[in-house]
């Protein structure tokens, strides 16, 4: 009881600050960990959660989290219903052409085949990727038969009980999942890079939020804070900036 | 929740199962069924008002106005819910906010849409920027339920118009008899007639409502279906202290009978209340309940 | 490229044959009405053979619910419990989580998993149960004096019930049971959008509306395209169910045939 009291004093909080000033609304997807998700307590969580608040602490703008449905993540944000994404979003030039982003503030990585066993089949046999992401086009591009599911978690299901090959997504948001599955899964094939690292979504009109977005991102490269929050989120292994 | 708690790594059988379900987040859960419940109780008589408007609408003598009650009957019934949904809230959205803008910002200069970007004035957004996350919810939700009430009051709006037309014929001439114009008519004959023959109707409605409330997460709400798909999904030890498989169909089962006991409920509360309304009516239920008593 | 051209490549793409690759730039109003319509063949695909199997169950459940054995009565009152009681949408998920439990431990329900099977499944007993208990308030409206007269021409058994009682019922349920299938035809929607994933794109007409809304960002287009076709469809279904209806009641005298009242019952 005495977390949900703490939780309930944070949100008067945060509520009351919100008269304050303008509130810049924050849209995430809240089920793509590590890069955000919800934690026992019902919160969200995550790298992008952490690097958020973050940048809202730096810019001095009062922020606050929501989370929507990936489907439709980008037509509630043209429509004025939150102001950035920060959902794993890849930048890529049909994104861009409708939403702007700023700076990457996730390097571009690898997207990556898991399988049941090293025999998977991933460039012939049905791959599960998550529907409306660039995953998914790379597959439906390819010589593989692609299944399409809502959210990141059933892909990964669907390997596991056998309705797919392999699942073929980003690397980081693969690799706590097969190191927990205690051999169960693996990674199969040679990793792919594709699109253009991680941004923060923006309306195209806001050039004003991205400016200062975008500085900060900036800063926070240089001065290796970034970094830090990679390796504590991803590993060692991240490539960092 | 309780003080063992606070290591659950430790914990098994009976006592992980006691503070695995009263996580945060299962806490969330429970309170997602408050949500439809709510959902429900809000939605139910604003249906049955927009219906009761579509209905009269429908029967009225001006062309135009009963061609709108007809067509808002006919597309509604004649398209699947889901379809309404996908778009309903986005739109509604943008209609609000639009209407708002004219009125607030006359002098905006700018062109609403940019590109795909869909802009108004700053005093024209609903619900405001500067206003706190409930109110944002609160909105989120509003809007939801004029969507779910928009697609059901068609369906109710059918209901009472097969209503209105069914009250005895000889009712009404008699009315016109003794001189009542014809809105008093539908005032103190036909509406207080009414119900008797649309409560099947409303009932069955009813029910489909409530069948019709797990679509709400297509509307971003968070409700029991987004809170069952989360929970039950496959958790790895990185991101919760109560790592578990996939337990998808547990979850699942346990929406089916919260909606079989539901629905169930509901049938037995309306089967009585439609034997109250039948009482001493001329029917022939209310028939039967003369002879079943004397 | 031409309209007939995108007519060519997509018309079939909802079956897998035709152009591989979805548009995925430059989208025009052909390509979405085309693809849309394409997406329709899954609808009908389910709504059809949904309608027709079930049909037969459906008999058998309102017959189930009228008998006297007990046994037959109880099975029948559960099946149609728990079908319409519970949305069609948590029963889609739940049946695909447990058809993955059974395809884990018995080869035999591999297909069961993919919607063209494991989801028709769950859209026939479906809508036998709905119809089920439409056609179980018909039986027990069928008039005595059809059954009296049944009885003075000698018709016994499966006789009587063939050729008597279950026309008239039949007859009785008939504008009910247009809306159940129209409600079911709506019903096909869910599909895809519950927890049956799609294969090589695809899709029913759905699966492709929210695509294009996806990739155009702009939902005002691709959602009224699909209720278009939806209000087709219900035409189509009205259209039929009338001719069906006309030839149920063909005995009849030209004045009490009338038309198919739709009005009785107007919601599922």
């Amino acid at each position: 009881m005495k977390t949900l009291m703490m939780t309930g004093a944070a949100l008067a909080l945060t509520a009351s600050a919100a008269f304050a000033q303008d509130v810049i609304r924050m849209g995430t997807e809240g089920a793509y960990p590590p890069y955000n998700y919800i934690d026992d307590n019902g919160e969200l969580a995550g790298f992008e959660i952490e690097l958020g608040n973050e940048l809202c602490a730096r810019a001095e703008l009062t922020c606050e989290w929501v989370s929507n449905d990936w489907d439709s993540i980008i037509p509630n944000l043209v429509s004025s219903n939150y102001d950035t994404i920060m959902a794993g979003m890849s930048i890529t030039d049909e994104r861009d052409e409708v939403i702007d982003f700023t700076q990457n503030y996730y390097p571009p990585t690898e997207s990556a085949y898991v399988g049941a066993s090293e025999e998977a089949d991933f460039e012939g046999g049905v791959v599960a990727a998550q529907t409306a992401t660039i995953q998914a086009a790379h597959v439906a591009e390819g010589g593989a038969a692609l299944i399409e599911f809502a959210t990141p978690e059933e892909t990964v299901a669907a390997v596991r009980n056998g309705e797919a090959d392999a699942v073929f997504a980003d690397y980081d948001f693969l690799k706590p999942i097969v190191d927990a599955s205690g051999g169960e899964l693996m990674f199969v094939g040679d990793p792919v890079p594709l699109g253009g690292g991680i941004g923060m979504g923006l309306r195209e009109s806001d050039t004003e939020l991205k400016e200062t977005f975008d500085t900060i991102i900036g800063e926070m490269k240089e001065d290796g804070t970034l970094n830090e929050m990679l390796v504590k989120w991803f590993g060692e292994e991240i490539t960092t900036y | 929740m309780f003080a063992f708690c606070t290591d659950p790594g430790t914990l098994d059988g009976l006592a992980w199962f006691a503070c695995y379900l009263t996580t945060g987040k299962h806490l969330a859960f429970y309170g997602a069924f408050g949500t439809v419940l709510l959902l429900l109780a809000i939605t139910a008589p604003a249906a049955l008002l927009l219906g009761f408007g579509g209905a009269v609408a429908a029967r009225s003598r001006i062309p135009p106005v009963s061609w709108i009650g007809k067509a808002y009957i006919a597309i509604v019934r004649g398209v699947p819910d889901i379809a309404f949904f996908l778009f309903f809230v986005i739109a509604l959205d943008q209609g609000f906010e639009w209407i708002r803008h004219k009125i607030r910002c006359p002098d905006w200069d700018q062109p609403i849409r940019q590109g795909s970007d869909f802009i108004v004035c700053a005093e024209a957004k609903l619900p405001l920027s500067t206003a706190p996350q409930w109110v944002h919810e609160t909105y989120g939700f509003l809007v939801a339920v004029l969507t779910f009430a928009i697609v059901f009051g068609a369906f109710a709006a059918n209901v009472l118009y097969g209503a209105m037309r069914a009250v005895p014929r000889a009712q009404v001439e008699t009315a016109e008899a003794y001189g009542l114009t014809r809105s008093q008519t539908f005032r103190r004959i036909i509406v207080p007639q009414m119900w008797v023959y649309a409560l099947p109707g409303l009932s069955n409605l009813w029910m489909v409502l409530i069948k019709a409330t797990p679509l709400l997460f297509l509307l971003g709400v968070e409700d029991i279906v987004y809170w069952a798909r989360d929970l039950g999904g496959t958790k790895t030890p990185q991101f919760t202290d109560y790592p578990h498989g996939d337990w998808r169909m547990w979850y699942f089962l346990a929406l089916l009978v919260f909606y079989l006991a539901f629905t169930k409920l509901s049938e037995t509360v309306l089967d009585r209340l439609m034997t109250r309304l039948t009482r001493g009516q001329a029917t022939l239920a209310g028939e039967a309940q003369r002879k079943a008593g004397a | 490229m031409s309209c007939w051209e995108t007519l060519a490549d997509y018309g079939l793409r909802s079956l897998g044959i035709g152009e591989r690759l979805l548009p995925r730039s430059d989208f025009t109003l052909c390509q979405q009405v085309v693809l849309i319509g394409s997406g329709m063949i899954w609808n009908i695909y389910f709504g059809t053979l949904a309608l027709l199997s079930g049909f037969f169950l459906a008999t058998a459940v309102a017959v189930g619910k009228a008998a006297r054995n007990p046994f037959a009565r109880k099975a029948s009152e559960w099946f149609i419990l728990i079908f319409r009681g519970s949305p069609l949408f948590i029963q889609f998920f739940f049946a695909y989580f447990v058809f993955l439990s059974l395809k884990s431990s018995y080869p035999f329900f591999d297909p069961f998993t993919s919607a063209w099977l494991g989801a028709l499944i769950v859209l026939f007993l479906n809508t036998a149960a709905y119809s089920g208990e439409i056609f179980y308030g018909a039986l027990l409206s069928v008039p005595k004096g059809d059954l009296e007269a049944a009885d003075a021409y000698g018709l016994t058994g499966w006789t009587r019930f063939r050729r008597i009682t279950w026309p008239t019922m039949l007859r009785l349920a008939w504008p009910a049971y247009t809306n159940e299938a129209i409600f079911l035809f709506h019903a096909t929607a869910l599909v895809f959008f519950s927890g049956f994933p799609t294969r090589q794109q695809k899709g029913d007409a759905l699966y492709y509306a929210s695509y294009f809304a996806d990739k155009t960002f702009n939902p005002f287009v691709p959602y009224p395209i699909l209720a278009g076709y939806f209000i087709l469809l219900t035409l189509t279904i009205i259209g039929i169910f009338g001719l069906a209806n006309r030839r149920l009641n063909r005995h009849l005298p030209q004045a009490r045939r009338g038309r198919l009242k739709l009005r009785m019952n107007l919601i599922r």
